[in-house]
């Protein structure tokens, strides 16, 4: 029986891509993913992982070898974060077009100007229309699990989209945390050799990526719409596998106390671990607030999200990302126009927090709930606030 | 395939519109761009071949005379036959016309 190992989350996810057995890793080092990449290099090094590892001039470059390597069948690993992401902006739009499954953690980390390499999810909100499937981690387990989890989606013969899975800088890629690795034969029965359908082969030649005129270009988008929106199905079903295989549940929206709560919060990512205890002492204290941690962002959970807040009142979304010059949050304003067509009289009150590394703690959650309960009561002229700024 | 680009649905497309016949690119009517059309004047023409050489989509053929004409399923009316013609055999005229 595998027992938990204390280790640094970025060396965990080098250790599942080692368990997953890729077989092509392209990267480009940034902070705060050095780790992960540097894991990796170490591990095709020592030969421990039968992989090429591409050691590539840049993020584009990446994203770009990560292209062909997906296109010959190759099960493909990429990492990044922030400024990275931003510089592969252009290729993850080729990489889920051309339904290419790719695996890429992205260690979420603040958008410069002024330089910040500490988290917030400034990097991952800014490539939410890209068309890949995005999955938000709260904690190291859930990271090495979603690693695994990911490929399976990914290569899936219904999905064969590139999956995201987004892990908050230092606040969960520098943690040293207990971590449970599957065995390697657990894992190669979970996750059998990739199969890509229509892979680049000099006997059967394709082009991909082509010119797509007027004529086709709307129904090769559509297709690819729709083929987004069914991959839920398949992400519920692997997480369902994985859970029966490996005991640990995963799914899109989850509820904490929130049952028939009148008021209730919703965070994504590592902060979650903190609003949860911020949760517990106010329930303690005999207060009717529950929290709801939102894992799966793209293909976006309407009916999950409309089903977890059908009895509150007052929803109170952080968001660690701000839409400049727009109604504040991107998750904020998402998740209103989701529950604008239910019909449902329920007070959305948006802050943004937690940027460029900035601590949200116990007693700030609390702040924010209570703040959040009083503007739902008095409102508020703005569309959102920001939370923990200096005046 | 069998039916027309314009007919094909969103569900008779290969994933990603993936193309899995090489060469098909010429199937791409690229006339339909054009708003000039060439015409000749064949008695001035020497048979040079200039326009052949230049035509930047190489929709340029020889007919049962030797003559050198463009292909009008692919040519997209771009008028540079008709400049580099040293003795003025081609006109562009407006389509329509």
């Amino acid at each position: 029986m595998p027992s938990k190992i204390g280790m640094e989350v970025s060396v965990a996810i080098g250790e599942a891509v080692r368990l997953a057995n890729a077989d092509v890793i392209a990267a480009y080092p940034i902070t705060p993913q050095t780790h992960i990449v540097e894991h990796l290099a170490e591990l095709v090094a020592d030969g421990k992982l039968d992989a090429e590892f591409m050691p590539v001039e840049s993020e584009h470059s990446a994203m770009s070898a990560c292209l062909g390597s997906a296109a010959v069948g190759a099960r493909t690993f990429t990492a990044t974060a922030g400024q990275g992401l931003e510089l592969m902006h252009e290729v993850l739009y080729i990489a889920s077009s051309m339904r290419l499954p790719i695996v890429m953690t992205v260690v979420n980390r603040a958008l410069s100007a002024p330089l910040s390499v500490w988290g917030d999810h400034s990097d991952a909100m800014a490539v939410r229309d890209t068309g890949w499937i995005q999955i938000f981690a709260e904690n190291g387990q859930e990271v090495v699990d979603n690693v695994l989890c990911a490929f399976r989606i990914a290569e899936d013969r219904r999905v064969l989209l590139p999956v995201m899975v987004h892990l908050d800088g230092f606040h969960l890629s520098h943690m040293i945390e207990p971590i449970l690795l599957p065995e390697q034969g657990e894992v190669d029965q979970f996750l059998p050799p990739n199969q890509y359908p229509l892979p680049l082969d000099p006997n059967k030649p394709v082009t991909m990526g082509d010119f797509g005129p007027p004529a086709i270009y709307t129904e090769t988008k559509w297709a690819q719409e729709v083929n987004l929106r069914q991959a839920k199905e398949v992400i519920l079903q692997v997480w369902n596998e994985f859970g029966d295989t490996f005991g640990r549940h995963y799914t899109p929206v989850e509820c904490y106390r929130c049952e028939d709560c009148r008021v209730l919060l919703l965070t994504m990512g590592s902060f979650s671990e903190t609003a949860m205890s911020a949760i517990d002492k106010m329930r303690s204290e005999g207060n009717d607030v529950g929290l709801i941690r939102l894992r799966l962002w793209r293909p976006f959970p309407f009916d999950e999200i409309r089903q977890a807040v059908r009895n509150a009142e007052v929803l109170i979304v952080l968001d660690r990302a701000l839409s400049f010059g727009g109604p504040g949050g991107p998750v904020c304003s998402e998740i209103k126009s989701a529950l604008y067509q239910s019909g449902r009289k329920l007070k959305i009150v948006g802050f943004v927090g937690g940027l460029g590394g900035r601590d949200i703690s116990i007693a700030g959650f609390e702040e924010i709930i209570n703040r959040g309960i009083e503007i739902s009561e008095v409102g508020s002229p703005h569309e959102f606030e920001i939370f923990g700024v200096r005046e | 395939m069998t039916k027309s680009e314009d007919e094909l649905t969103w569900k008779d497309l290969e994933i990603a519109s993936i193309v899995t016949e090489p060469g098909s690119a010429s199937k791409y009517k690229t006339g339909d761009w054009r708003s000039q059309r060439p015409t000749y004047k064949f008695k001035k023409c020497i048979k040079c071949g200039l326009c052949w050489i230049f035509c930047p989509q190489a929709c340029i053929y020889q007919d049962d005379e030797g003559y050198f004409v463009a292909d009008l399923y692919h040519c997209y009316g771009c008028g540079i036959c008709a400049k580099e013609c040293p003795t003025g055999v081609i006109t562009m005229v407006e389509e329509g016309e």
